[in-house]
């Protein structure tokens, strides 16, 4: 299609949305209204299970498969991105050039790193009680390793990332979630129930599986932030084309 | 004014997809996915929202506070792991499509037609 | 067997990460073999809970109602929802049997990573086809989704998969955003997310305002997008003719179709009741897209050359023809699309098998380049040849009787499934007639001008790599005997009538919008024995008439089919316009995907 042609329809379409969604919204009920049942009921459920983050109570407990969902497709993007960027047939390894970094970084980034790295684990193993859990203290970790690329180079951050190891954490994580829910069914209950005891509410040990699938996926989801920034780090600085290889090594000869 | 939020939302759904579709650049088209996203975290969390209410962690309020709907944050919460997933696998796609085609501009992709 | 429900989805996930966890030091074989296992055991496990007579309910961590409420997510193991991920389950087994050392070298240390994405895809599938949770279908549809898009571009040192992997991603990412828009707005209006709950919740106040439709509209967009219907199509040619041919197994055999089936599901448990959507706006919808996705699909299908998108817009076609059938809101053209769905899943599948051969050997998927080059593998010809007419709707195949059963719905149904069947399976049998036998000419060489001087779009199948690594001699006997199989299926379904009788039953249960509220939330046993329903009716099975129509149609496709091989049938040039909106680009996908966002809007409220 021609742009003109394109937009033409596009507009057609953008309009028709519009109109369809600004109608609905005004037959929505009014907005930081009272009526709320399954969160009044998810509320109730989570101190019932004594865990004080709510949320977290929502995603590790009552609605725990759509947490395992929401896991596997981090694990199957993953996957996917160590499968679509392999190094092909017609590609060679470099190793990747030092590169200097301003002092002022290097001293900010070390300092940091560890802070971050604690902050990190903190919000993994308080999930249940604070704002935070496994996705978002995964995170943490796995940008706070690699404060070493930004601060000192590829190569430190390759000394302390053995892509191997976090692979094999990666499927740990991700079968101690899809374990856990069948300890339910162990236990004689339910796939993904919450069988252990709950513990005190407001403390480390309460909640029940909900600290322990917490782990489960911090585990899961630092290890594949890590596996996912190794592979994109790879293309950008040690993959390069046979051609340009060769072209620079002449280059070099002359 | 009680319908604002919802129209936000829907405005920024129609922003992304307006990106989307007159990309030049395949990056910046990933990124305007992101933006149409990105609508349904504010949709969600507006249905969710209860005036005068606070955040739904009891670890330092007492049971029985009023709180914001929980439910929709967990779910705004698999929304954002699924959002930055598809990211990253689409941007994978475009480093390829880049050393294949050796073009991240929509327009001059011709494998595939007819 | 309650509670063992949710291990169809877990077991293959728990495979993945074992073959991901082991993925370095594993042998291809331990890897191949661990995936079997797990897509085995979990395909058992789907048919152990189809062998009950009534429908499986577990609740997830077991948050099971209370006063007919719940916060949990139930999985609901209905006869149709079981089905469909026994089928899912079934090719997938096929696939890694196919692809059992199928390819030339997996990627450096990561010897499990195909099987593994594979088998996600499989949990994807089952999770979507069983949850009773409107949320979680947006999470296992995602999960789906991704799996789709990266083993679609597997190839990425060729250029076009990565194109192709591309629209499927940007394309089917859009369309689940608008169903959680969707979803969000049904949340709004009745504070629950299990599609149960959400139904009884629209019926207790009845409704029907701009909100219900448009929370209509946005997640039947999503689940349209994946179900490729026109306009929601374009991504589909792209990623099937560049996916590795056993993910195509996959995709053509039962993922579309899955979109068909979250189509069904949702209208009848969401939005069929007094506070829904008028079953006239439904109808409207499903038949209207149907019909246009049929004919496109037909038209645009006959016109390929490149054997994997051939059959790609084959599966636009037929899907449309699904959704016609489901779109009639009847017993009869449910249980019909439902045998219609299982013949064309084991016809599809057998179809890409045998093309994949054909690549793996001759180093190409063109129709024009492959000319006579099949004459010596004429065994794999004669069972392109049958997966041709079984798409036409030969009897008896479960194709044919599928077709048969639908088309008792309406007097103009006939024509329309005819047409579909007979261009579909015409042109599969054009192409096994010029592979595999050699007849006719070989086909233009040059491209000729059209009247405008433009270049005629079109997609060759020529400069293809063979993704076996290097090209084989003898067909391997895991991909001929795959074939066979799948083909037998087909056959199977249109020869038990056990099996039709069942899936009318299964039909009429899945329709009834009250009853699975009250299996869901009441704990009311449901699920239709078999012999109940059917007895009444006499079930959905071969008729005189059907027959006829089905060989009438058979027979079409083979006239079809010669006559275009002796060049009697007119030149491509009026159809240009149709493929030049294919256009290969995602602006353009992006543009006809929120048109039809819009169309959907006009359908809906007419």
């Amino acid at each position: 299609m021609t742009r003109r042609a394109r937009l033409w329809v596009l507009a057609a379409g953008l309009l028709g949305t519009a109109a369809l969604f600004a109608a609905a919204c005004l037959r929505m009920p009014p907005f930081g209204g009272t009526w709320h049942p399954y969160g009044d009921r998810a509320v109730a459920a989570a101190i019932a299970q004594r865990t004080a983050n709510t949320v977290s109570s929502v995603n590790f407990d009552q609605r725990a498969l759509d947490t395992l969902g929401e896991e596997s497709i981090l694990f199957a993007a993953v996957l996917g991105t160590v499968v679509l960027l392999r190094r092909t047939p017609d590609e060679r390894r470099v190793a990747p050039q030092p590169a200097s970094v301003p002092p002022a970084l290097r001293r900010y980034a070390i300092t940091v790193l560890p802070l971050a790295l604690l902050i990190g684990l903190y919000v993994v193993a308080h999930g249940q009680l604070s704002p935070g859990g496994g996705f978002q203290g995964g995170v943490v970790v796995a940008t706070a390793l690699h404060l070493l690329y930004i601060g000192v180079d590829h190569r430190a951050l390759e000394r302390v990332r053995p892509v191997g190891l976090y692979e094999l954490a990666d499927g740990v994580g991700e079968g101690a979630y899809v374990v856990l829910g069948a300890a339910g069914l162990l236990a004689g209950s339910a796939y993904l129930a919450n069988t252990l005891p709950h513990g005190t509410f407001n403390t480390l040990a309460s909640g029940g599986t909900v600290p322990l699938l917490n782990a489960a996926v911090g585990m899961e989801v630092a290890s594949a932030v890590v596996v996912l920034l190794a592979r994109f780090l790879a293309q950008a600085l040690e993959i390069v084309d046979e051609k340009t290889v060769d072209e620079k090594e002449e280059k070099e000869k002359e | 004014m009680s319908v604002l939020p919802y129209l936000v939302a829907g405005w920024i759904f129609l922003v992304g997809v307006y990106g989307l579709a007159t990309s030049r650049h395949l990056v910046h088209a990933v990124g305007c996915l992101a933006v149409a996203q990105s609508s349904t975290y504010v949709l969600l969390l507006a249905v969710g929202y209860r005036r005068g209410a606070t955040a739904p962690v009891f670890s330092d309020i007492p049971p029985g506070t009023t709180v914001v709907d929980p439910v929709v944050q967990a779910l705004a919460l698999t929304d954002v792991v699924v959002g930055a997933t598809v990211t990253a696998l689409l941007l994978a796609l475009v480093v390829q499509t880049r050393k294949r085609h050796g073009t991240v501009d929509p327009d001059e992709l011709s494998g595939l037609k007819g | 067997m309650d509670r063992l429900l949710p291990l169809i989805v877990a077991v293959p996930l728990l495979g993945a990460a074992v073959l991901v966890g082991a993925g370095r030091r594993m042998p291809r074989l331990a890897a191949e073999t661990v995936a079997c296992a797990c897509a085995a055991a979990s395909t058992a496990l789907a048919c152990a809970a189809l062998a009950r007579a009534t429908t499986v309910v577990s609740w997830a961590g077991g948050w099971r109602p209370r006063h007919g409420v719940s916060g949990g997510i139930v999985l609901v193991g209905d006869r149709i929802g079981l089905g469909l991920a026994a089928l899912a389950s079934v090719l997938v087994l096929a696939v890694l049997a196919y692809s059992w050392r199928y390819f030339e070298e997996p990627p450096r240390g990561h010897s499990g990573a195909f099987p593994a994405l594979v088998l996600l895809f499989q949990a994807g599938m089952c999770g979507f086809a069983l949850t009773g949770d409107l949320f979680d279908a947006f999470v296992f549809f995602e999960l789906m989704g991704v799996c789709g898009y990266a083993l679609t571009g597997y190839h990425v040192e060729e250029s076009r998969p990565v194109q192709g992997a591309l629209a499927f991603g940007f394309v089917n990412s859009l369309g689940s955003y608008a169903t959680l828009m969707g979803i969000a707005l049904l949340y709004a209006r009745t504070g629950e997310l299990g599609m149960a709950a959400i139904g009884r919740q629209l019926d207790a106040a009845p409704e029907r305002d701009a909100l219900v439709a448009a929370a209509f509209v946005l997640v039947m967009t999503g689940l349209l997008v994946k179900a490729a219907a026109v306009p929601f199509h374009f991504w589909l040619p792209d990623a099937h003719a560049v996916a590795p041919t056993p993910v195509c197994l996959v995709l053509s055999g039962v993922m579309v179709e899955t979109g068909v089936y979250g189509v069904a599901r949702v209208h009848t448990t969401v939005f069929g009741g007094p506070g829904g959507i008028p079953a006239a706006g439904t109808r409207r919808v499903l038949v209207v897209l149907g019909v246009v996705s049929a004919v496109t699909g037909a038209v645009m299908c006959w016109q390929q050359r490149h054997i994997k998108r051939l059959l790609a817009f084959s599966t636009v076609g037929h899907t449309g023809l699904f959704l016609v059938g489901v779109g009639l809101l009847t017993d009869e053209g449910l249980s019909g699309t439902c045998l219609y769905v299982l013949g064309h899943a084991g016809a599809k599948a057998a179809l890409f098998a045998c093309t994949g051969i054909l690549l793996a050997r001759l180093g190409s998927v063109d129709e024009h380049e492959l000319h006579g080059r099949g004459r010596d593998i004429r065994g794999i010809g004669l069972l392109f040849a049958l997966g041709g007419l079984a798409l036409a709707g030969l009897p008896p195949f479960g194709t044919g009787l599928g077709k048969a059963v639908v088309e008792e719905g309406s007097a103009w149904l006939p024509a329309l499934f005819g047409l579909v069947s007979a261009l579909t399976g015409g042109a599969a049998l054009r192409v096994a007639a010029r592979v595999f036998l050699g007849t006719g000419e070989r086909g233009r060489e040059e491209e000729p001008e059209t009247a405008g001087g433009e270049e005629e779009p079109e997609t060759a199948g020529g400069e293809e790599e063979p993704e076996t690594g290097r090209r084989i001699r003898l067909a391997p006997p895991p991909m001929v005997s795959v074939a066979v199989a799948l083909l037998a299926g087909a056959l199977a379904v249109g020869t038990v009538p056990a099996l039709a009788e069942a899936t009318y039953a299964a039909s009429s249960a899945f329709l009834d919008h009250a009853g699975y509220a009250a299996t869901v939330l009441g704990g009311r046993a449901g699920g239709g024995q078999p012999g109940h329903a059917a007895a009444a009716h006499g079930g959905a099975w071969w008729t005189w008439t059907g027959a006829a129509l089905g060989l009438l149609s058979a027979a079409l496709a083979v006239v079809l089919a010669a006559a275009a091989v002796v060049g009697l049938v007119p030149s491509r040039g009026w159809s240009a316009p149709l493929r030049r909106l294919h256009s290969g680009h995602i602006g353009d996908y992006v543009a006809w995907t929120t048109a039809g966002i819009g169309l959907l809007s006009l359908l809906t409220l007419w």
